[in-house]
């Protein structure tokens, strides 16, 4: 394989990842999905959009988010490592993020590009809420209907966001085919999309689905990893030696390594949910899947020899996913990020420990990249730095973690 | 001439639209979907529309979405869905059969090894949901080199600037989907389906075949007065799902009054 010059050159002009991405969808939506391409283009070369961006995120989402060095993890974590190991490890704050995650990062620019293309309806779908929360509350800001597509099981487990999502004024449409979960939820809204093509605008939520999504909600989430870049080269006047993101469709992680894929020297780590474990029910496409075409792109997939989609599983509802956006796919084969996964054991274990160490409550899907953080920065140097995306705060889990710890609340 | 080309020649000749029937594979079981293809061809099917079940079938309303969910249920493998095709190859040599489904199953082993098994199989051509002319390169080239006919679509969305990519590289027919939406729910007005098949002949020489919500006998006669094709499905798949094991009679009787619409409505203009 050639080594391109850039890895942050991608995707190609049909939307191509090397052999990932595309724009497979239904003949119905495809003209949606080209001019959809023809206005993010337009918008990303306007001034004005971008500073009607820069100022929303600025004075409505609160960014820049901190770059937190978290000395007393730090120090817990080199309780046992040998001498000279235990990397410093530091965090990108995005669960500050107004909503409580990055989620809102990528929502707000699309809304921009909704309203920029005289859309008046707004549809997304949502796995554990968070970013049916985004969306309904940019929806809210802007005064637009919303509907939001959420699995019938999520909405059970995710009761609090279900209500901020009615609050906030969206009509949440529970899904009950297949496991009624995501990848349901994002079939009613690719749906619900093809019969309201005249009006409707679908946000999705992560960096995958036909292009130009798997691209625009990958520039939205870089505000991440270019803060982030600056914050440490300003604090430490250097670049860090490690980047670590939980996965699920993946936006968080390539908001996060996109502004630093061609510096040689960062090395970065995804995390999958493994759920109960690789050999048993999980939700790592890239550890247990095969790639493969669904919701609109060609991607890592958890499906059957026949191609059939099969469930994943995570404690975490927004890394219940069986794919994986296409830039990750790419990433991975090329070899210029490595993967790995953490257990939803490992994931709660992680959870506590960064409760009491840092006294931060994060989400269960940063609470995995918290877990290979746990086990990276103790086979590293003291002297070297493990920067992590805190993509979203655990209020919202708390109830899941109490029942998975036998609690009663 | 292939089989799909000499059945809407055939149509034509006899001053009728073609009936292409739907059914989804493997629903209620595969064992049980051999009667039902042979009922639709003994109600007067021109050409099957056979269903490749899967998990994720973005593109249907809830009829269709159901019998996915029948057939997956069922145990409905691809290389049942092949048998099945197959086995109606053998007993009706001369009656198109055209895979319908999405991209994953259909690549999932590789386009290659699809379109061999496909041709085997005795299949005339594919329908890929998910794959538009823009992807062509992931399923069309091997199908062409097998001789399957990849079948296009065309919506109300596509524009005239975009038809002719869309008709490049289609063969055995065109579907026109009438209603920008999911199978099985709301009907096209008949003013809007007659401007789009106008629109289609003159842009290409391949038989219009229309589909997307029409049930009824009437229905059926309306469309086919204009266009070369009538396409019903999830009314097809609502009978099987009714009837179950039960369903090849339904059927029959189903096909024969969409037929005989189709027999007799341009007649009825003139």
């Amino acid at each position: 394989m050639t080594v391109p010059n850039s890895y942050r050159a991608q995707p190609d002009d049909r939307g191509h990842f090397g052999q990932f991405g595309g724009r497979f969808v239904a003949e119905t939506l495809m003209p949606l999905v080209l001019d959809l391409e023809r206005e993010y283009r337009a918008a990303k070369a306007d001034p004005a959009f971008k500073a009607e961006f820069d100022d929303l995120l600025e004075h409505y989402v609160g960014r820049p988010s901190p770059l937190y060095h978290a000395e007393r993890l730090t120090e817990a974590l080199r309780t046992g490592a040998a001498p000279g190991m235990g990397a410093q490890v530091w965090f990108k704050r995005d669960e500050l993020n107004h909503t409580g995650a990055h989620k809102i990062n990528n929502c707000i620019g699309q809304i921009l590009l909704a309203i920029r293309m005289g859309k008046t309806r707004i549809i997304a779908e949502t796995g554990a809420g968070q970013h049916g929360v985004a969306t309904a509350t940019v929806c809210a800001r802007f005064g637009l209907p919303c509907v939001i597509y959420m699995g019938a099981t999520d909405v059970v487990r995710q009761q609090p966001n279900v209500f901020r999502m009615k609050l906030l004024g969206a009509e949440v449409r529970p899904v009950t085919a297949g496991a009624a979960t995501l990848k349901d939820a994002m079939n009613e809204g690719l749906r619900d999309w093809v019969a309201n093509v005249h009006d409707t605008f679908y946000i999705i939520g992560t960096a995958a689905g036909p292009h130009p999504y798997p691209e625009m909600v990958r520039d939205f989430q870089s505000v991440i990893g270019t803060e982030a870049r600056a914050q440490m080269l300003a604090r430490t006047g250097r670049l860090p030696d490690l980047l670590v993101a939980a996965i699920g469709g993946g936006s968080n992680a390539i908001g996060l390594f996109h502004p630093f894929l061609d510096d040689a020297d960062v090395a970065m780590l995804g995390v999958e949910a493994a759920g109960h474990g690789l050999d048993k029910e999980h939700a790592a496409s890239l550890a247990g899947g095969a790639p493969g075409i669904l919701h609109g792109n060609k991607t890592y997939l958890l499906q059957d020899e026949d191609g059939q989609i099969t469930e994943g599983h995570s404690i975490s509802a927004g890394l219940d996913y069986p794919g994986i956006g296409p830039e990750h796919a790419w990433l991975r084969d090329i070899g210029r990020v490595e993967y790995t996964s953490a257990t939803d054991v490992e994931a709660l274990d992680a959870f506590q420990l960064l409760c009491r160490t840092e006294g931060i409550i994060p989400a269960l899907e940063p609470s995995h990249a918290i877990a290979a953080v746990a086990k990276k920065a103790r086979e590293m140097r003291k002297d070297q730095i493990i920067l992590a995306n805190l993509c979203g705060r655990g209020d919202k889990d708390i109830f899941t973690v109490a029942a998975a710890l036998g609690v009663e609340i | 001439m292939t089989r799909l080309a000499s059945v809407f020649a055939c149509a034509a000749e006899k001053h009728r639209a073609a009936l292409i029937a739907f059914v989804t594979a493997g629903d209620p079981t595969p064992a049980a979907t051999g009667a039902i293809l042979d009922a639709l061809v003994q109600g007067g099917a021109d050409v099957i529309e056979l269903g490749m079940p899967f998990t994720d079938p973005m593109a249907d309303g809830p009829p269709i979405q159901a019998a996915n969910i029948r057939s997956l249920a069922a145990g409905t493998r691809t290389a049942d869905v092949l048998a099945i095709a197959r086995e109606f190859r053998a007993r009706h040599p001369e009656v198109p059969l055209v895979l319908m489904g999405y991209a994953n199953p259909m690549v999932r082993r590789g386009a290659e090894w699809f379109a061999r098994a496909a041709s085997d199989a005795g299949v005339d051509g594919v329908i890929c949901v998910d794959i538009p002319p823009e992807e062509d390169d992931a399923l069309g080239p091997m199908l062409r080199e097998q001789g399957i006919a990849p079948i296009r679509l065309a919506t109300p969305t596509t524009d005239a600037a975009r038809l002719p990519a869309v008709l490049a590289g289609a063969s055995g027919f065109v579907y026109y989907v009438s209603v920008a939406g999911i199978t099985g729910l709301q009907q096209a007005a008949q003013s809007s389906i007659e401007d789009a098949v106008a629109r289609l002949k003159a842009a290409t020489d391949l038989p219009i075949a229309v589909g997307f919500g029409v049930r009824t006998p009437e229905q059926a006669a309306q469309i086919g007065r204009v266009a070369d094709g009538v396409v019903v499905g999830s009314a097809i798949v609502e009978l099987v799902g009714k009837h179950g094991p039960d369903a090849p009679a339904q059927v029959r009787a189903y096909i024969q009054s969409l037929s005989a619409a189709l027999a007799a409505a341009r007649k009825e203009v003139a």
